[in-house]
């Protein structure tokens, strides 16, 4: 088991010939992910080559419309490499055609443009992660993004976070264990899958023994993840929080990652998590040592 | 981005909303000619920074004529309010106010969606409005794909309370104002106080605006003209040019990785660790991204070592995608490139793809200034020594 996504996941790449997204089916194919297609409106008909893990030649078939792509593949999940000014669009598309998993790797995206795909996400079957994001993998059995896969493989580990390089780094830390599945939702203002929406699934996820959640600066994610963790979470959670010595009114890299006033600091965070019995660690290393004696008391 | 009150001014009427009179001034002459321009009669002279409390601070003054005009903005020009200098100020139209109200719309991060807020008791502070009388200030949720149609703004003014009298303008009034949040691609726009005068018209007297930056980038060139350039750091500015993620902190221990998250953490684990290293603190944010090259690394390095106050650099990469060898490749190429001018020490810790290749390009390499460490808490605590002694 994961969660969202598993070894029958159909994949298609939004953006396939492009430079992005040509480099990243090649590294989905590598893990073993099924990927099916792609779209492209203009170079709809066409194909791309690439390998699969085994080494063998992959014929992908382009299509013009993500609705064809569905059709044609049975592709349940999209990723999406569009550039930010024609995301908006990429996604509603996906949404229009009914796709299960939208995952929006594309940074840079106007925050207007997220809102409204957000709203019209509404009462629709589409579960989107992004945008911003370095997307989803279930170690072993399917990649939807651009996480390495080589830093570890399956385990008893849930693991949800605004960073993708923090992500790698925790994933590294705890390459002992391995990972159930690892989501990074991304550090925009607004993103389609938040951290209640990971910790829910997480929690309904009987392979998932024990949760990391990483945060950071800016917004009031992690303050409204710790009271959903006090009354809907029995796992164990592990808490970490980037940017305790981030200075007010600079944004840190992520368009969300900026605190203002008193609001938005990691110190603010942590105490929020820690209230309802979340360790939080100091460090990346700190927080991977207090998962690894959780696990082992399991 | 944040705006001044006379960029804000300007935007709203562009779009049309109401607005008084306004001109900027940077000299005490300007702001005469500027109080000519308008007329002669009373104006406001206001300092223009991006903070609050201006008025308190002394940085709002009437004016009855342009002489007067000119003395109030030599004592308002270089004036300190909260740590920013007053470079300019706005001469303002003086207006006869009768009643002053507030609005606001914002991105609402929580909700994902909209939210505008708006009161029939403008003019102080709103913080202080929304905790001590929170039935005053009404918060209306905003559908992004409708945002504030007619309907939605006769609600909004319809929750604030307005009289019948100025419910209709106020109404209008804030449709356009929604039309500059849109058009502009806001994350705020503010009005407070929006006023009606004593001829009972509906005038935005002060505005507060920030805008998107990636909205700015992708579909507003000419957002890049409301840029404060005179306010960046020159290592900061030196940094955008290159495309670089930079942000000048105060400490000494340079910083340099890849990914947001993982360059915040940096940061944190180098605080730490300097607190045993006679309390350096982390010079700097410098995200290089995925493709850290020779070019980009060396740009990066070039940007820290122009720091005069970082005596020593942590340079700490996980190899995602990016492999190892190609960061250890650009370190080593930017050390090149910089020859002589690279001057301080560098501790590098490496993981992920491809590390054994990458270590073995530095340990070959063999630099007199590169310490290689294994461990991200490792490095910081070796960066943070180095700054140290």
């Amino acid at each position: 088991m994961s969660i969202y996504l598993n070894k029958d996941s159909k994949i298609i790449v939004q953006g396939i010939t492009g430079g992005m997204g040509a480099k990243h089916t090649a590294l989905m194919l590598d893990s073993g992910a099924t990927i099916v297609g792609g779209v492209n409106a203009r170079k709809a008909g066409t194909t791309v080559q690439h390998k699969d893990h085994e080494g063998n030649d992959v014929t992908l078939p382009v299509f013009g419309t993500v609705k064809e792509a569905m059709a044609e593949t049975g592709a349940d999940v999209s990723v999406v490499f569009v550039p930010p000014a024609f995301t908006k669009d990429a996604c509603i598309e996906a949404i229009d055609a009914g796709i299960g998993l939208l995952v929006v790797i594309t940074e840079g995206v106007p925050v207007q443009d997220s809102a409204e795909v957000f709203a019209y996400l509404q009462g629709k079957e589409t579960r989107m992660i992004g945008p911003n994001c370095p997307g989803i993998i279930t170690p072993g059995e399917s990649l939807a993004g651009i996480t390495p896969h080589t830093i570890t493989g399956k385990g008893p580990i849930g693991l949800v976070s605004k960073s993708g390089t923090l992500t790698y780094q925790m994933m590294y830390e705890l390459k002992d264990f391995g990972f159930s599945t690892a989501i990074g939702i991304g550090g925009d203002p607004v993103i389609g899958t938040t951290h209640i929406d990971a910790l829910e699934a997480f929690e309904n996820d009987p392979e998932t023994k024990a949760i990391v959640m990483i945060g950071e600066i800016g917004g009031d994610a992690e303050e409204r993840a710790a009271a959903y963790i006090k009354e809907h979470v029995t796992k164990p959670v592990v808490g970490y929080v980037a940017g305790f010595t981030a200075p007010e009114g600079k944004t840190m890299g992520h368009a969300g990652a900026i605190v203002s006033g008193s609001a938005g600091t990691a110190a603010a965070k942590k105490e929020a998590l820690e209230a309802v019995g979340v360790k939080v660690g100091k460090t990346p290393s700190e927080t991977a040592e207090l998962m690894r004696e959780i696990l082992k008391a399991l | 981005m944040d705006l001044f009150e006379y960029q804000a001014r300007d935007i709203f009427e562009k779009h049309g909303v109401p607005v008084l009179g306004g001109v900027v001034a940077t000299t005490p002459q300007e702001a005469r000619e500027g109080a000519e321009k308008l007329g002669g009669g009373t104006v406001v002279v206001k300092a223009q920074v991006k903070t609050g409390g201006r008025g308190k601070a002394g940085g709002v003054k009437l004016a009855h004529s342009p002489e007067e005009a000119e003395a109030k903005a030599a004592e308002i020009l270089g004036m300190d309010i909260k740590g920013h200098t007053v470079h300019r100020v706005m001469i303002a139209q003086g207006a006869k106010i009768a009643e002053e109200y507030y609005f606001s719309i914002l991105l609402d991060r929580a909700n994902r969606n909209y939210l505008a807020m708006c009161s029939v008791e403008g003019g102080v502070e709103i913080e202080q409005l929304a905790v001590e009388r929170p039935e005053a200030l009404a918060r209306i949720a905003v559908d992004p794909l409708t945002g504030i149609d007619e309907a939605k703004a006769a609600e909004i003014v319809d929750a604030a309370g307005f009289a019948d009298d100025v419910k209709g303008k106020v109404a209008e009034t804030i449709q356009t104002l929604w039309t500059v949040f849109k058009n502009e691609d806001a994350t705020l726009v503010e009005v407070n106080p929006l006023v009606k005068t004593e001829d009972g018209a509906i005038v935005a007297l002060d505005g507060k605006v920030s805008l998107d930056e990636n909205a700015s980038e992708v579909r507003h060139p000419d957002h890049a003209e409301l840029e404060d350039k005179a306010a960046t750091d020159p290592l900061e500015a030196k940094a955008k040019e290159n495309n670089l993620n930079y942000v000048k902190l105060d400490g000494e221990v340079g910083i340099i990785g890849n990914g947001a998250g993982l360059v915040m953490s940096t940061l944190d684990v180098v605080a730490y660790a300097g607190e045993k290293h006679g309390n350096v603190k982390p010079a700097n944010f410098l995200d290089i991204g995925g493709g850290a090259n020779a070019e980009v690394m060396a740009n990066g390095l070039d940007v820290i070592l122009g720091d005069e106050q970082v005596k020593a650099v942590f340079v700490n990469v996980f190899g995602g995608i990016t492999a190892c060898d190609e960061v250890a490749k650009g370190i080593v190429g930017a050390l090149d490139l910089l020859g002589d001018h690279a001057t301080k020490p560098l501790v590098v810790r490496l993981d992920g793809n491809n590390v054994d290749l990458g270590r073995e390009i530095l340990a070959t390499r063999n630099h007199p200034l590169v310490t290689l460490a294994d461990t991200m808490d490792g490095g910081a605590d070796k960066a943070a020594e180095l700054a140290n002694a």
